[in-house]
């Protein structure tokens, strides 16, 4: 007799499905397949970087350090895909870790996501990690997820070394 | 060390050179420290970020631990962040508000005033041991122009509005365009460049790299569709674009800014619809307050502007302050934030931080591949081979921007300072003349 109710199982899948978006979504990203990266999110969508001492804060009244909406987005991978951005030319080595992943909550179609980051930008003899913490909007559009929010939290009190956010994070 | 032929400079020929160890020295970073970093008026904050009685924040400059205090009476103090027993950080949060600080240690507490209120077993110090002289230290200096507030480490140092020289002038212009004041928006840019520090000062007044390097930019708010359009040139220090020496190291580059968005006073399609009216508005009342020549100079021209040694402001999209100082001959550390007025509707505020930060900052399409081409150039001398850095551009004519004068007036005061001497004997070329100042 099997331990598990339905919606058990349910949950069980909708993590896994989850899950494997998310390392989809850091392979496209490692690899540098930006256009098809663009393609996971929703056109309402928005990519939110905090500042590191204000990780809260409401970015229409705070100074961040990246807030895209997709018209900007779409501009940021036209340029880290031209020949002229010099910090990402040519691109990085990247390695996205994305662990403790974890559905906060579901609303109707939209699923609220949160997880665990270390991102490693390899280039020029350093190698910087990005330490931090991702929250999604996920929402389902013709029964494949879409992402309509994303935002990542960096736990670093600043960019030393780092310097940039000069990749997606 | 040889400091007298870190420079050359050819008048004749029109050339200046600048050695190379300036920029990877060891030595002369200790040098710098000595002579520049403790002598010079260096950006501590602005008014707005202690407001309120017991209102603190806490900063480092110079590599020294402070702390910034606006006391019970109103009066603003800065300390050194260390204890007057066995020196723990008395201040140990970024910013709040208190009437005391306590050091966790051994619980000395001193009052928001820097005064030493109480110890525990006050009667284990004999006659001797007086409170009154165990208060917080200060550094020798503590002063502010229309709400700047500086430090110094010299007590001899000039006022501040010596210090400032012609630099005053062009303060004015950019804090004239608020009629309410300014505050400085939450949210501080942290983050470093590998590379030293002079080259993020001669990088911030130089606008000669700024249509190669920042292409990608251009594309993107070209892409954005027209602007209100750009008012016609007018006959003005900068019309053409004037790189400047404002005396005592200070520096501007003021250019014509065109259609680019000014959340102060001229509208793009970056800064939303709906704050057309508004910025229309505001330039109106400028032209009221200032008439026209004075409203077209702050409304409609950019300005790359360094206060020597360390500061930037830049008043192109929205103002920024950005301070940075070195750690090493290779490595600098920045902060940066911005200043709105105070005033401003939510939507403007929103358009001029997405202003802000489709350009500037770690994030934009813009700053980060100035940190790249400064780390590049401190790759660079690694290699040896070339002895020095030019900074030539324009010697042999009356300045224009894109020339390089405001970046030579910067090296001819660092190069009087690390010599001993406060100020420089001039600032600019022979063939040109210092306007404003």
């Amino acid at each position: 007799m099997t331990p598990y109710s339905d919606s058990q199982l349910t949950e069980l899948l909708l993590h896994r499905e989850v899950e494997a978006f998310l390392f989809q979504e850091a392979a496209l990203l490692d690899e540098w397949r930006l256009d098809d990266w663009l393609g996971l999110f929703t056109e309402d969508a928005r990519y939110l970087v905090p500042a590191t001492d204000t990780p809260k804060a409401d970015p229409r009244e705070t100074l961040g350090l990246i807030n895209d909406d997709m018209t900007r987005l779409r501009a940021r991978v036209e340029r880290l895909k031209s020949r002229h951005a010099h910090r990402e030319f040519p691109w990085s080595r990247t390695r996205r870790l994305v662990t403790n992943v974890r559905i906060t909550k579901v609303v109707g179609e939209e699923i609220f996501v949160a997880a665990s980051f270390l991102v490693y930008r390899v280039r020029g003899g350093n190698v910087d990690p990005f330490i931090g913490a991702y929250e999604y909007t996920l929402r389902r559009v013709d029964g494949s997820l879409k992402m309509a929010f994303r935002k990542a939290t960096l736990d670093l009190e600043a960019l030393r070394p780092h310097g940039t956010v000069s990749i997606i994070l | 060390m040889d400091l007298q032929n870190l420079i050359y400079e050819d008048s004749q020929r029109g050339l200046f050179r600048v050695h190379r160890s300036a920029l990877t020295s060891l030595e002369i970073l200790e040098l710098e420290r000595k002579n520049i970093f403790d002598r010079c008026w260096l950006y501590l904050g602005h008014e707005s970020e202690i407001e309120n009685p017991g209102d603190y924040r806490r900063r480092t400059v110079a590599g020294r631990p402070l702390f910034w205090v606006r006391g019970n009476d109103g009066k603003v103090r800065v300390f050194y962040n260390t204890c007057t027993h066995w020196g723990a950080n008395v201040c140990r949060v970024d910013q709040g508000n208190a009437e005391l600080f306590q050091c966790f240690y051994h619980a000395w507490t001193f009052n928001n005033k820097g005064e030493l209120v109480s110890v525990p077993d006050d009667p284990g110090y004999a006659d001797g041991f007086n409170k009154a002289e165990m208060g917080l230290v200060s550094p020798p200096r503590l002063e502010n122009y229309r709400g700047l507030y500086f430090v110094s480490f010299n007590p001899e140092v000039a006022d501040l509005v010596s210090y400032l020289a012609g630099a005053k002038e062009y303060l004015d212009l950019i804090l004239d365009q608020s009629e309410q004041g300014w505050r400085v928006v939450p949210g501080i840019q942290k983050y470093s460049v590998r590379a030293n520090w002079k080259m993020f000062s001669i990088n911030s007044l130089d606008s000669y790299h700024v249509e190669p390097l920042h292409v990608t930019f251009f594309k993107y708010t070209q892409g954005m569709g027209p602007g209100d359009p750009a008012p016609p040139l007018r006959d003005f220090p900068g019309t053409h674009g004037r790189s400047l020496a404002l005396g005592n190291g200070h520096g501007v580059d003021i250019f014509a800014a065109g259609e680019r968005a000014r959340p102060i006073a001229h509208w793009h399609p970056i800064l939303g619809e709906e704050t057309k009216e508004e910025i229309r508005n505001t330039r109106a009342r400028l032209v009221e307050r200032f008439g026209e020549e004075r409203a077209y100079l702050m409304c409609n021209t950019n300005r790359l502007f360094l206060i020597y040694p360390n500061f930037a402001l830049h008043d192109i999209a929205g103002v920024s302050l950005r301070y940075f100082e070195p750690v090493g001959p290779d490595y600098m550390e920045v902060t940066v934030q911005t200043l709105a007025p105070k005033n401003e509707s939510a939507e403007l505020l929103n358009g001029r931080l997405e202003n802000f930060l489709s350009f500037l900052g770690p994030g934009g399409f813009a700053h980060p591949d100035d940190i790249e081409a400064m780390e590049s150039a401190q790759a660079g001398f690694g290699a040896g081979g070339p002895e020095w850095i030019d900074a030539s551009r324009g010697m042999h004519r009356k300045t224009t921007g894109k020339d390089e004068l405001h970046i030579r007036s910067f090296w001819r005061q660092w190069h009087a300072n690390l010599m001993g001497s406060p100020n420089a004997m001039r600032f600019t070329d022979l063939s040109d003349t210092v306007v404003g100042h």
